[in-house]
């Protein structure tokens, strides 16, 4: 039967699965509109595109599945580019619809128009410009399985409005082939045996995972393989999650932020076990200076991450759930006991350097940001989704809360963007409805995208922000401090920021004020029971640091502790 | 080092785009990209010739298969393989130099394609060295213009690199 493609997008995200679309109209998507206005799926409407963005991405983070975003051209379509670049940086699978000018006036300069392909070539794993209507199902069946698979990644689809109008056979393809993209999802199996070998000879190991276990929900694997041998493991920001922050085992995060023990770990040890991460530049301090004595196994899905920073001794490109599955099915054939027995003086010398205290904060009279996270982990047990900002909040909520479940955190790890936190939890919240979910914030940060306050309320989703408002751009400031003589340009917000609880009323959301430190547990306990969206301004130490801290560039156990 | 490479795209727009962006955004040079169809017209062949650091270019291979529209890639460095590049050279033709030029051209197994009043275009085949020696004994008799289509290549004996996903 013939449908037009506004009615062939509908269809064919039908057969896609996807139930919610967050979305913003305009000019060159209404006839695409009028199709969606009767259409089954949940709608959001945003109040800045680049919010839709980061609301599909919390909701894909949370749930795994693709986030999907509608909107126009022109300045609909470039108002996205920030979420879509943070999108690509952390591997979220979304695919982004943008309306474009009829296929006519395309470079023409007309008005709304915006080469967003271009634009976004470079921030998305593929792009499409769909020019017939008979290539649409194709396209929107590729764009979908592309976004998913492999790495996963934000891919968008360009559609004219001629195109949107026109109408054409709808028939969805079962499946998808195209040839110059086969990922790998089986390791080598050579390689994975020479790893297991490597592994058990080694006496000082170390698992250092990221985002991968998180996107390939290998977590569980994990867990099993970490337990089984007893090998310590530590987690990049965007692997948080993939084991236990409680499990004895976790050393919680390295890096420039990292744990002293976790960084020390990893310094001391004779072999890192990269699995879904990526070594990152805020990871690893001075790559020359990283792991010296270490032997690196690498495993990860993407062969450009193998070998990219760091020389790797055994590479296995694969997805880290089957990889770990194929490890511990031959592990049953070593001699765990003994392996595990050999790891005690290990774990002796991690010991140690746990008891160097290097995460400790001096509770005064004023609110210590730490004390609040702390006391949002003990007051919900950790059975919360937590998105952060970007900055010392989103630092101090990495180190402060042990994640317990995969998922659980959403947080713009490789680009850092802020504004992020807040529309990432709307769209957590609306896969989640009966879920806690909390924005961990900072007062500049919560700004660059308080608009979505309209859309928690229109929405009635229950959103918390934590705002930890020191009234700095506080990291930053930190920076200045550290690192330009205290000189600090541009960073004070002391005085010009909203009245953050008049604010919230103003949008009809509820704002409560803690400024003592006795007034912390009370306000969340008042919040988490509110029913409604509610904001909360901490006014917490101003000048609080984030320790420790490895200056960038410097090796990871020159680290500054208070 | 000098790298030439070989890559089977999907013929359809905004492919060149892709690959140039991933050589352009690390600060690369390409020497000289050639593209054309293969016997299946829904696949293009481009043969790109490019230095650079081999770590660099190691990642920027695996970026370019990391391409949804790349079928393959092919780094030709590492195989025995054929080169072959055409230039079109507009020469200047005096009465004295007429006859060395058409020496150069012979030795050089060309052909003069069109002649002016005071110039010939001359066409010749060949790979990097023979063009650059050509040229050299061309540019003291006087070359106003110089068109090159950049170099194509193919890998020696039975082997063929437009096979897709082998
Ligand atoms: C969009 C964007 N612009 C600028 C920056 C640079 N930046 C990093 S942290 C930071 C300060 C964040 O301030 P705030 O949200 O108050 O968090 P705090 O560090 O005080 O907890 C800035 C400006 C950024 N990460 N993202
Ligand atoms: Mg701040």
């Amino acid at each position: 039967m013939k449908k037009t493609g506004s009615q062939i997008i509908v269809e064919s995200l039908k057969k896609e699965g996807v139930e919610t679309i967050f979305n913003y109209p305009g000019g060159a998507v209404l006839p695409l509109f009028d199709e969606l206005q009767s259409a089954p799926f949940k709608q959001v409407l945003v109040r800045h595109e680049q919010a839709a963005v980061h609301a599909a991405d919390g909701y894909s983070r949370a749930t795994g599945r693709v986030g999907v975003v509608i909107v126009t051209s022109g300045p609909g379509a470039t108002n996205t580019v920030t979420g879509i670049a943070t999108a690509f940086m952390d591997s979220v699978p979304m695919v982004i619809i943008t309306g474009q000018v009829p296929t006519l006036l395309i470079g023409n300069d007309a008005f709304q128009e915006a080469d967003i392909i271009g634009i976004t070539r470079p921030c998305t794993k593929h792009n499409y410009l769909v020019k017939d209507v008979k290539d649409l199902a194709r396209t929107i069946k590729e764009a979908f399985y592309v976004a998913r698979s492999g790495r996963p990644g934000p891919v968008l689809i360009d559609l004219p409005k001629d195109v949107q109008a026109e109408s054409a056979e709808f028939k969805y393809p079962e499946k998808v082939s195209i040839r110059g993209y086969q990922p790998t999802y089986e390791g080598h199996v050579g390689q994975i045996q020479r790893a297991v070998k490597l592994v058990m000879k080694s006496k000082k190991p170390v698992l250092y995972v990221g985002g991968g276990i998180i996107s390939s929900n290998a977590s569980k694997e994990l867990t099993l393989f970490a337990e089984k041998l007893g090998i310590p493991v530590t987690m990049t920001l965007m692997g948080l999650g993939s084991i236990p922050g409680n499990n004895p085992l976790s050393l919680g995060m390295l890096g420039m932020h990292g744990t002293y023990w976790a960084n020390m770990a990893v310094m001391e040890s004779d072999l890192l076990i990269a699995i879904g991460s990526r070594f990152d530049d805020r990871v690893t301090g001075k790559i020359e200076a990283f792991a010296p004595q270490a032997k690196i196994i690498h495993i990860d899905i993407d062969p450009t991450s193998i070998s990219k920073n760091v020389r790797v001794d055994l590479p296995i490109v694969g997805d880290c759930k089957h990889v770990l599955s194929k490890i511990l099915s031959f592990l049953e054939e070593e001699d765990v006991g003994t392996f595990r027995a050999g790891l005690e003086k290990w774990h002796h010398q991690i010991d140690k350097f746990r008891a160097v205290h290097s995460m400790n904060y001096e509770q005064r009279e004023i609110i210590k940001p730490q004390y609040v996270i702390e006391k949002i982990f003990e007051l919900t047990k950790g059975d919360a989704i937590i998105s952060t900002e970007v900055g010392q909040n989103q630092m101090w909520t990495a180190q402060y809360f042990p994640f317990l479940r995969p998922r659980t955190l959403l947080t713009s790890g490789g680009l850092g963007t802020m504004g992020y936190g807040f529309p990432a939890a709307m769209g957590a919240q609306v896969a989640f409805p009966n879920k806690l979910v909390i924005d961990i914030s900072g007062d500049g940060s919560f700004q660059m995208n308080s608009q979505e306050l309209a859309t928690v309320v229109q929405y009635r989703l229950p959103v918390k922000v934590a705002i930890l408002n020191n009234g700095y751009l506080g990291m930053v400031r930190q920076w200045q401090e550290f690192f330009y003589g205290k000189r600090y340009a541009s960073v004070s917000l002391e005085g010009i920021s909203p009245d953050f609880v008049k604010l919230a009323e103003a949008y009809g959301a509820v704002g409560l004020r803690a400024t003592k430190p006795e007034d912390v547990v009370p306000t969340l306990k008042k919040a988490f029971s509110t029913p409604e969206p509610v904001i909360i301004d901490f006014e917490i130490d101003p000048e609080e640091n984030v320790y420790p801290m490895v200056p960038a560039g410097e090796p990871l156990n020159q680290m500054r502790l208070v | 080092m000098r790298h030439v490479i070989t890559l089977l795209v999907e013929n359809e727009f905004g492919v060149l785009t892709r690959i140039a962006g991933l050589f352009s955004g690390r600060g690369f040079n390409i020497e000289s990209l050639c593209v054309a169809e293969t016997l299946d017209p829904t696949v293009s062949t481009m043969t790109i010739v490019t230095r650079g650091d081999d770590q660099i270019l190691e990642q920027v291979l695996k970026q370019l298969n990391k391409l949804i529209s790349v079928i393959k890639v092919v780094d030709l460095i590492e195989k025995d393989f054929v080169e072959r590049e055409m230039v079109l050279v507009k020469v200047t033709a005096t009465s004295e130099t007429r006859e060395e030029i058409l020496r150069v051209v012979d030795i050089f197994r060309g052909k003069v394609v069109d002649v002016g009043a005071k110039t010939y275009t001359i066409e010749v085949t060949g790979d990097e060295k023979k063009i650059n020696a050509l040229l050299s004994l061309l540019k003291p008799l006087g070359v106003k213009e110089l068109v090159r289509t950049g170099r194509v290549a193919m890998i020696r004996g039975s082997k063929i690199t437009t096979e897709p996903g082998s």
